[in-house]
Formats: C-alpha cells, sequence, structure tokens
C-alpha cells in the first residue's frame, strides 16, 4: 500500500526522443514522502533519461512533470524546486583541485545552507570522510569519491533525493552503511528517494516500490516481490536475467 | 626499438587528426595568424623607415599593446577556461542540478575574468616598469574606457566559445585556446589599421579592439584623446555582447533539448 497523501513528484506519460531514437515512451508514476522508488533495466533502458528529465537538465518531447506541484522545464520553478532536491551520481564528480571541505563549502553556498560549517563536520562524519577532509579532490578514491557526491547530496537536508547508482563503487561496507542511512533518513525524515542500481539484491532490499523499464517502457510495477510474481522469477536478479535475455533472443 | 612499436604510436596519432578536424585545423592554423601578424608588424616598419618617419615609441607602443592585448586574452580565457575547468572535472551536472541558474552562473565567470584580469594587469605593469622603465599609466585616465572595452570584447568571445563547447562538446575546445588570437591581426595591435590590405581594413572596422589600440597609439603620440574611436568601440561591444548573449541562451536551450548537457566532461 502506497501513502494516501499527494504525490510530491508527479510524471505523466513523459516521452523523449533523441532524433528517430525514443529514449522514454509514455512513462507515467508518482513518488510519495517516506518512500524509496527504485528506478531498474537493462543499460539503455531510460533510467538515466528519466532522472535527468526531472532535473530539468535535458527537456521531454512530451508529457508532464510536476515536483511539489511545480514544472522543472520552467526556469523559475525549476529553481525553486532544485533548492528542495538533490541528487547523486556515481558518474559526476566534485572540482579537482578543490579540498573536499572546500568542494562542500561552495555546494553549501549554492543551496543557502545555514551554519554551513556545523553542517559539512556533520556530513564528513557521516560518510566517513573525516581523513580525506583536508586533502584534494583529485587524490581521493572512486569510494571516496561517491561518499564526497552523497555527502553533497545531503548538505540540504533534500524533500526529494535522486540517486544514479549512489552505491557502484562503494566497497561492501560503505554500500551497506550508505543503504542503511537511506533506509533510516528516509524514515527519520520522511524523505523522497528514486534510485536506480544495478544491484538487484540492493533494489530488493531498500526499494518499497519498483518500476521496471525496459526500452524506454515500463514493463513492471510494484512492491519488489509484486514485480518477482508478475514475471514468475526467483528473485529480482532472475526477472533482471530473463527481461534482458529474452527481449534480446 | 621496434619499428612496430614507433609505428603504432604514429597511427594512433594520425587516427586522432583524421578523426578531429579542429586537431587538424591547428596544424595550419597558428603558423598562418603568426605569419599575418609578424608579417603586417614588419610592412609597418618598413614602411616608416623607407619614407623617412620619426619612428614612434615603439617600446611604449609594443609593451603597451601587449599588456592591453593580455587584458583581452585574459578576460576571454575567465569566461572560457573557466567553464572548462567544470567539465574537466566532471562537476558540470552537479552545478546545474543546484539552484544555480545559468545568469547566475555566466555572472560569476564574469568576475572571475574581471579577477584574472586585475592579476594580470597589475603584474604585467609592474614588470613593464621595473625590466622596461615603462610606465603605462602614462595614458592616464584613458586607460580604463580601453580597458573596459577590451574585457567587453573578451566576455564576448569567451561566451561564444562557450556556446560553442556545449553544443559541440569537448572537440570544440580548441576554441577557448585560439579563437580570440584570431581577432589579433585584424584588431591592428601593434600596428595600425591603414598597414592592413584593403579586405581586411574593412573587417578592422567591425573590430572594437581596433579602435582600442588605435586610441593608445594616438595617446601614446601625445595626439588628442579618440572618443569618437572609443564610442565606436563601445557601441559595437554593446551589440555585440548581447548578439553573444542570445546565441548562448539559445544554444542553452537547444543542448538540453537535445540533451547533450548531460554529456559535457564525460
Amino acid at each position: 500500500m502506497r501513502p494516501e497523501s499527494s504525490p510530491v513528484l508527479e510524471v505523466n506519460k513523459l516521452s523523449k526522443s533523441f532524433n528517430s531514437f525514443q529514449a522514454v515512451k509514455e512513462v507515467s508514476f508518482e513518488l510519495y514522502r517516506g518512500e524509496i522508488l527504485g528506478l531498474l533495466g537493462p543499460n539503455g533502458a531510460g533510467k538515466t533519461t528519466i532522472i535527468h528529465m526531472l532535473l530539468g537538465l535535458t527537456l521531454p518531447t512530451s508529457g508532464d512533470i510536476k515536483i511539489f506541484g511545480l514544472n522543472p522545464a520552467r526556469s523559475r520553478q525549476r529553481e525553486k524546486i532544485l533548492s528542495r532536491m538533490n541528487f547523486s551520481s556515481t558518474y559526476v564528480a566534485m572540482p579537482y583541485s578543490l579540498k573536499v571541505k572546500e568542494s562542500l563549502m561552495v555546494f553549501a553556498r549554492l543551496y543557502g545552507v545555514k551554519k554551513p560549517r556545523q553542517k559539512i563536520e556533520i556530513l564528513i562524519e557521516r560518510f566517513d570522510l573525516k581523513e580525506s577532509a583536508n586533502k584534494a579532490v583529485r587524490t581521493l578514491s572512486s569510494g571516496q569519491m561517491t561518499r564526497l557526491n552523497l555527502a553533497k547530496a545531503f548538505i540540504n537536508d533534500p524533500e526529494i533525493l535522486l540517486l544514479d547508482e549512489p552505491t557502484a563503487s562503494l566497497d561492501p561496507d560503505i554500500a551497506d552503511r550508505t543503504r542503511n542511512y537511506l533506509v533510516e533518513i528516509k524514515r527519520t525524515r520522511n524523505m523522497a528517494i528514486l534510485y536506480t542500481s544495478h544491484n538487484m539484491k540492493e533494489m530488493e532490499a531498500i526499494s518499497d516500490h519498483l518500476l521496471f523499464l525496459h526500452h524506454g517502457e515500463i514493463i513492471g510495477r510494484g512492491t519488489p516481490q509484486e514485480v518477482v510474481r508478475q514475471f514468475r522469477g526467483e528473485d529480482l536478479e532472475d526477472v533482471f536475467l530473463k527481461i534482458a535475455r529474452e527481449v534480446e533472443v | 626499438m621496434s619499428f612496430r612499436r614507433i609505428s603504432a604510436m604514429f597511427l594512433r596519432h594520425i587516427y586522432l587528426y583524421r578523426h578531429s578536424f579542429t586537431r587538424l585545423l591547428e596544424i595550419v592554423y597558428w603558423p598562418l595568424l603568426d605569419l599575418l601578424l609578424w608579417g603586417f608588424v614588419s610592412v609597418y616598419i618598413t614602411k616608416l623607415t623607407s619614407q623617412g618617419q620619426t619612428a614612434p615609441n615603439f617600446l611604449a607602443i609594443f609593451l603597451g599593446a601587449l599588456i592591453l592585448w593580455d587584458i583581452l586574452f585574459r578576460s576571454q580565457q575567465g569566461i572560457s577556461v573557466s567553464f572548462l575547468e567544470e567539465v574537466w572535472a566532471r562537476n558540470f551536472l552537479n552545478l546545474f542540478v543546484s539552484p544555480l541558474t545559468i545568469s547566475e552562473y555566466l555572472v560569476s565567470l564574469m568576475l572571475v575574468s574581471l579577477f584574472k584580469v586585475a592579476v594580470v594587469f597589475l603584474v604585467s605593469s609592474l614588470l613593464a616598469w621595473l625590466l622596461y622603465s615603462f610606465n603605462l599609466f602614462i595614458i592616464g585616465l584613458h586607460l580604463l574606457p580601453f580597458m573596459i572595452n577590451l574585457i567587453i570584447m573578451g566576455w564576448s568571445i569567451g561566451l561564444l566559445t562557450t556556446a560553442f563547447i556545449l553544443r559541440f562538446g569537448q572537440q570544440a575546445e580548441v576554441l577557448a585556446w585560439g579563437i580570440a588570437v584570431l581577432f589579433q591581426p585584424v584588431s591592428a595591435v601593434f600596428y595600425p589599421v591603414s598597414v592592413l590590405p584593403h579586405f581586411l581594413q574593412v573587417i578592422a572596422r567591425y573590430v572594437p579592439a581596433s579602435y582600442v589600440f588605435e586610441g593608445m597609439r594616438a595617446v601614446i603620440m601625445g595626439q588628442s584623446f579618440p572618443t569618437g574611436y572609443l564610442a565606436r568601440a563601445m557601441i559595437l561591444n554593446l551589440i555585440y555582447l548581447v548578439l553573444v548573449l542570445l546565441f548562448f541562451f539559445r544554444m542553452f536551450k537547444a543542448v538540453r533539448v537535445k540533451g547533450l548537457l548531460v554529456h559535457m566532461g564525460e
């Protein structure tokens, strides 16, 4: 059962074409407070394009997006939306030449964080960045970089968090701690999280709801258990392999 | 030594040139511009000596021109290289998923550009004074409108370059280093516009920097301050800045439609 309150994010018949290639086809879904919604699907399924459209980085070909009731394609409304949400991706880095603390300070100012030093200290502690706090970003390992990106994503205490494969380059220990943190913060702060990952166990463990995308279309949705049942699989990984391989064949 | 391995590395670079028009262009671009610039400087000096004219204060003219040209160049770099810093760091997306607007971003780049110009101007003026006893401030208060015009022209070139990098990706990066220099021969930095062939003189009339350098030479040679030149430079600069800004915003929208913004720095 999903919450009865109105969604913080609504997507209605969203499509995106790049010339003749249709990357996203009439996708509709909602995201509620206190919910982790997992987007899953093989490479090229349209997950990242959807996230980029939600962030207003890519403009949709058709369809509607409403975040907090506002439209991210309109620049004034986008500004208001983005101050209340955040994003982290393994594929995006932070300014190389700056130190970790300096990098976070830049983003604290961009998001208008009150008491930024205090906030940065909390995040450094939370994401295990204490030893690298005064190191240049370029010297960080990929795991530390991912943690720094996550710290940046929490700098404004977002109400909505979009995470694109956030644990992809983390070791199992830090990945597990990050997942636990996400589940905890979702519960305590009633945060809405949209999450993509290729780790099916992770998706099964933390997602309240799932959208299964393939070739830009939603082909399955529901709780992880419902999606597994829908495709008559043993678990989510089995479903994923079945869909990716069946369609290719 | 293995010839096979050497030829493999040679082939690697040939492939690179085959797939990159900008790299191919670079091979002829810089020598051509050097040839044009120093060719016109030579024509200028030869003309003066053959006509038996009194040689102007070359030290003041060349050093003054060099320092002022650097203002234009650093102003442009302050925009385009600062933008590239985010692309190289793969930090571009993080900035544009924050509440930062594109207008705020452009203003911040202009501020960086002003900071760079101030530092470069102070350092080069000081060095010119220490090493060559050349005091740029003999130009007096006229220096300020000269500098403002060069800074604005630098911004226009920087924004134009940035718009192309946004649209065509990092393969257009070479523009950040080379496009300002393209304007150097027709900006009459080290020689008067009259030295240029007629068709380049026509082009120079539409280049704001050419009026600034003509004005600088006039002031150094003790002639009256060329108010008309500065007015023309300012009008052209404002027209170009508005056009470039419109082009930039149009390009930014096109890039969002094509989904290219997310590929910046990949």
